[in-house]
């Protein structure tokens, strides 16, 4: 067949790779590499394959000397480990990726106005766009936001949108992550680490760079001080050494050159937080806090919290500090949220269409929508909507019927907490498995900064890959693993004049 | 240069810096005595019980120990993880302060303390000989060397340095102590070619046996201890020591904390002019091992006098932004 002399002749083995029931992002349905892809299939066939397991071997040393470290929680002997790495990287061509960043701007920006929205004039209750019994406007926490006007009207300033691509190759949002994302660390290092991996790839192709974040981070925090001053002060605030993404909070401060503080550093005196140092108190003006709202200041949310700053909202709420994200922002950062954000889209921003379309998704809180639900249980994943890291997530189709059953009971007894959406058939991507190439799902977390005066998209993002055959999950916490993720054919100017070749 | 540095910071390089320079010492400690053991010709039995006295942890040692031979020692020393003075908890304790400021330190100095640390979780009983400590002292020199090539002369260096500093300088004096408690069994021996044999020894311990030869020719008991004590040129003598640490305080004494760091200077000047002024002679007429001790004494009030003046937390006002005279955090001292 002619099919099959084509397949031989462009077609690269990559080891016998076995085509998968579902997209790959580096192989088309015909076996031969998409266009982006074709100068890392022809290097990686190119590699004997002892070499090859080689260079992946030593990328994993270095990420592991570079101490690009999670902490494992309840292991006493080995507390540090890396995230499994894999050297394979996935691409997406640049035209594609424009598209996508176009997307992802708009919906940050209909978020943000959302948030801004529902702290002040609730328009898009009064309006009857989002009906105001699925926001829970009278928690604790987001009851404390009310009023409040941060810097440039600017609520989430650090953003990571999780996307999925379904069987036909269109990317749709999973899930939006507005409080504290992490792994931009591991997208950094990993690029340092891929440039030793494959230096003639780079050479060849343009691959957009993600060298600049740090100042772009840098730029978006300056933009938000609320003090008028020359070069503000920013600080990068962690719960400290034992949180899993410690290594994250150290690595962005350092690659910014801030100080990287602890509740116990922060003070509240004289009006303004300031910080311990070595010569007296010192005023902070910008905080990127990687801690979540519940344990910022204990006089405001949670009493007990030793890891705030008692009295860190009162100065916030004065408009003497800016805290990054703004907190508050977890409002809009649920499951159940996320099935209006097209609504918020086109009620926000002047009828403009979704660039990235949702998952489709039901909320057993309408009657009708529970009752789909129910019937069709054992082709649906079903998620609590106030859950993240993949937790309490019952996939249908691998379901047993007493997990059915149990998940039935938990949705009637309180439906609020349930969604369900289609199960999808996640892209796949060339993966290292058993000294060889397997096809294995992928979903992408760009990462989105958003300043007083500007947004800018991070080229690529976060690449997660379920390890185990078969498996949808692909959470660090469980078994996931990470690639680097290559936006090729830069045509965006000033990105590729940056890519350049490997060092 | 920053003229600001976050009181937990400087306070983590300090220590980070101090134990690496207590692992250092530590592996050199025991590789005296390994020396000796390769001198038994000379009819001298290594005695290892010295190194526990000397190190203060006589009591922790007896409680789970029950002889002082060589293996037991060694593996106390250097690989015991509920010794909090072995070289394997110095460098642990090293790595996990340098874990909390990796964001202030440089990535070399990061990724050479955690290879140290990496290279003692390893080690077994059966490594630990004359090259292991070589090593375990060469890698921590690298990291000290690393520190001084690597780093801005600013805030961070000279913390580090200072604690750096104290700490050799309480490690020499322990080093020139052990010599004292090796010769009360057998006072006979002094002037002995035993007794040379052991000063020299001693001398190689300290990296001094070169610098020594060149300034003074043989070896006469009261001229090394003269050397690891009073000379200003030579990087691991006490006095040598107490000089650099000046230093660093003139660099960071600045600031609103001016109470804390007048005591300080003064504590640290006085001890350094006696370093400067006394003579050998005049410090074994007094008694070696009492200067000693009262010189380890004065170091601690020292390093509690660098607590106050630089890592101790201010507190605030007794107001906050919304006026509210009550509930002005109080934080810990």
């Amino acid at each position: 067949m002619a099919c099959r002399g084509v397949v031989r002749s462009v077609g690269v083995p990559l080891f016998d790779y076995a085509l998968p029931n579902a997209f790959d992002e580096l192989i088309d349905e015909r076996g031969r590499p998409r266009p982006s892809a074709q100068v890392l299939c022809r290097r990686i066939a190119d590699l004997p394959r002892e070499e090859f397991l080689r260079r992946q071997a030593a990328a994993e040393r270095a990420l592991f000397e570079a101490g690009i470290t999670f902490n494992v929680y309840g292991q006493e002997q080995a507390t540090e480990r890396i995230i499994p790495f894999d050297v394979v990287p996935r691409i997406i061509e640049g035209a594609e990726w424009d598209r996508l960043e176009a997307g992802l701007v708009q919906r940050i920006r209909a978020l943000n106005l959302f948030i801004e929205d529902v702290y002040h004039e609730r328009r898009i209750f009064k309006a009857g766009v989002i009906p105001e019994r699925f926001v829970e406007l009278n928690q604790p926490t987001w009851a404390a936001c009310r009023g409040v006007r941060p810097p440039g009207g600017v609520w989430c300033h650090i953003s990571g949108i999780d996307l999925v691509r379904d069987r036909d190759g269109t990317f749709r949002v999973l899930e939006d992550n507005l409080r504290c994302p992490s792994g931009v660390s591991y997208v950094l290092e990993s690029r340092r680490v891929l440039k030793q991996t494959f230096p003639r790839v780079f050479d060849e192709l343009h691959v957009r760079s993600v060298d600049d974040y740090a100042e772009r981070l840098l730029e978006t925090l300056q933009s938000l001080t609320p003090n008028v001053i020359d070069r503000p002060r920013v600080v990068v605030m962690t719960p400290g050494i034992y949180n899993s993404a410690y290594f994250e909070h150290a690595y962005l401060a350092q690659q910014m050159g801030v100080p990287l503080v602890q509740g116990s550093d922060l003070i509240v005196d004289d009006g303004y937080v300031k910080m311990q140092t070595t010569s007296g108190l010192s005023r902070v003006d910008v905080i990127y806090r990687r801690i979540d709202d519940a344990f910022l200041d204990p006089r405001t949310f949670r009493p007990d919290s030793m890891l705030g700053v008692p009295g860190v909202m009162d100065v916030y709420r004065a408009g003497r500090v800016a805290l990054a994200n703004a907190p508050g922002t977890g409002i809009a950062d649920n499951k159940v949220i996320y099935a209006f954000v097209p609504d918020m889209i086109r009620f926000y921003l002047d009828g403009q269409e979704p660039l990235i379309p949702n998952v489709p998704t039901y909320l057993c809180a309408r009657d009708d929508d529970r009752q789909q639900v129910l019937d069709h249980l054992k082709e649906l994943v079903v998620k609590p909507a106030h859950e993240a890291g993949g937790k309490g997530i019952v996939v249908g189709p691998h379901a047993t019927d007493q997990q059915l059953a149990e998940v039935a009971e938990a949705i009637r007894n309180d439906p609020a907490n349930w969604i369900a959406q289609p199960t999808l058939s996640l892209s796949t991507t060339p993966t290292i498995c058993d000294g060889g190439l397997e096809p294995r799902h992928v979903d992408l977390r760009p990462y989105i900064l958003m300043g007083a005066d500007r947004t800018h998209v991070l080229p690529g993002g976060l690449t997660r890959v379920a390890l185990r055959k078969g498996s949808l999950i692909v959470n660090s916490s469980q078994g996931g693993g990470t690639k680097d993720t290559w936006v090729v054919n830069g045509k965006s100017p000033g990105q590729s004049a940056r890519s350049g070749g490997p060092p | 240069m920053n003229r600001t540095m976050l009181s937990r910071v400087a306070n983590a390089i300090y220590w980070m810096s101090r134990y690496a320079e207590r692992a250092e010492n530590a592996a050199r400690f025991v590789d005296v005595n390994l020396q000796l053991t390769l001198d038994r010709s000379v009819g001298l039995e290594p005695q290892w019980r010295p190194l526990i006295d000397v190190s203060g942890d006589l009591e922790a040692y007896e409680q789970r120990r029950d002889n002082f031979d060589r293996d037991t020692v060694l593996e106390f020393l250097t690989l015991d993880a509920d010794n909090p003075n072995s070289i394997l908890s110095s460098v642990a304790v090293a790595r996990e302060n340098a874990r909390t400021v990796r964001e202030t330190i440089t990535a070399e100095m990061w990724e050479q303390i955690n290879s140290l640390y990496h290279l003692m979780r390893r080690s077994t009983p059966a490594d630990l000989d004359h090259l292991f400590f070589q090593r375990i002292k060469r890698s921590a020199m690298l990291f000290a060397a690393i520190a001084d090539n690597s780093q801005s002369r600013g805030l961070a260096w000279s913390f580090g340095h200072l604690g750096r500093m104290i700490e050799r300088a309480d490690k020499t004096s322990r080093i020139l102590d052990v010599k004292y408690y090796l010769l009360l069994p057998s006072a006979e021996d002094v002037g002995t070619n035993v007794d040379t044999i052991q000063w020299r020894a001693l001398l190689h311990s300290t990296d001094a046996l070169e610098m020594y030869r060149q300034q003074h020719g043989t070896i006469a008991p009261g001229r090394v201890a003269g050397f690891l004590m009073l000379d200003r040129a030579f990087p691991r003598s006490m006095a040598f020591c107490l000089d650099r640490a000046g230093r660093c305080l003139d660099d960071l004494a600045t600031g609103d904390r001016r109470h804390a760091t007048a005591r300080l200077r003064r504590q640290h000047g006085r001890l350094q002019s006696e370093l400067r002024y006394h003579t050998i002679d005049e410090i074994i007429t007094g008694g070696l091992h009492e200067y000693i001790d009262s010189f380890q004494q004065r170091l601690n009030a020292i390093d509690d006098a660098v607590h106050d003046a630089f890592f101790r937390p201010i507190n605030a006002e007794p107001t906050d932004a919304a006026g509210n005279p009550d509930a002005a955090p109080q934080l810990q001292a």
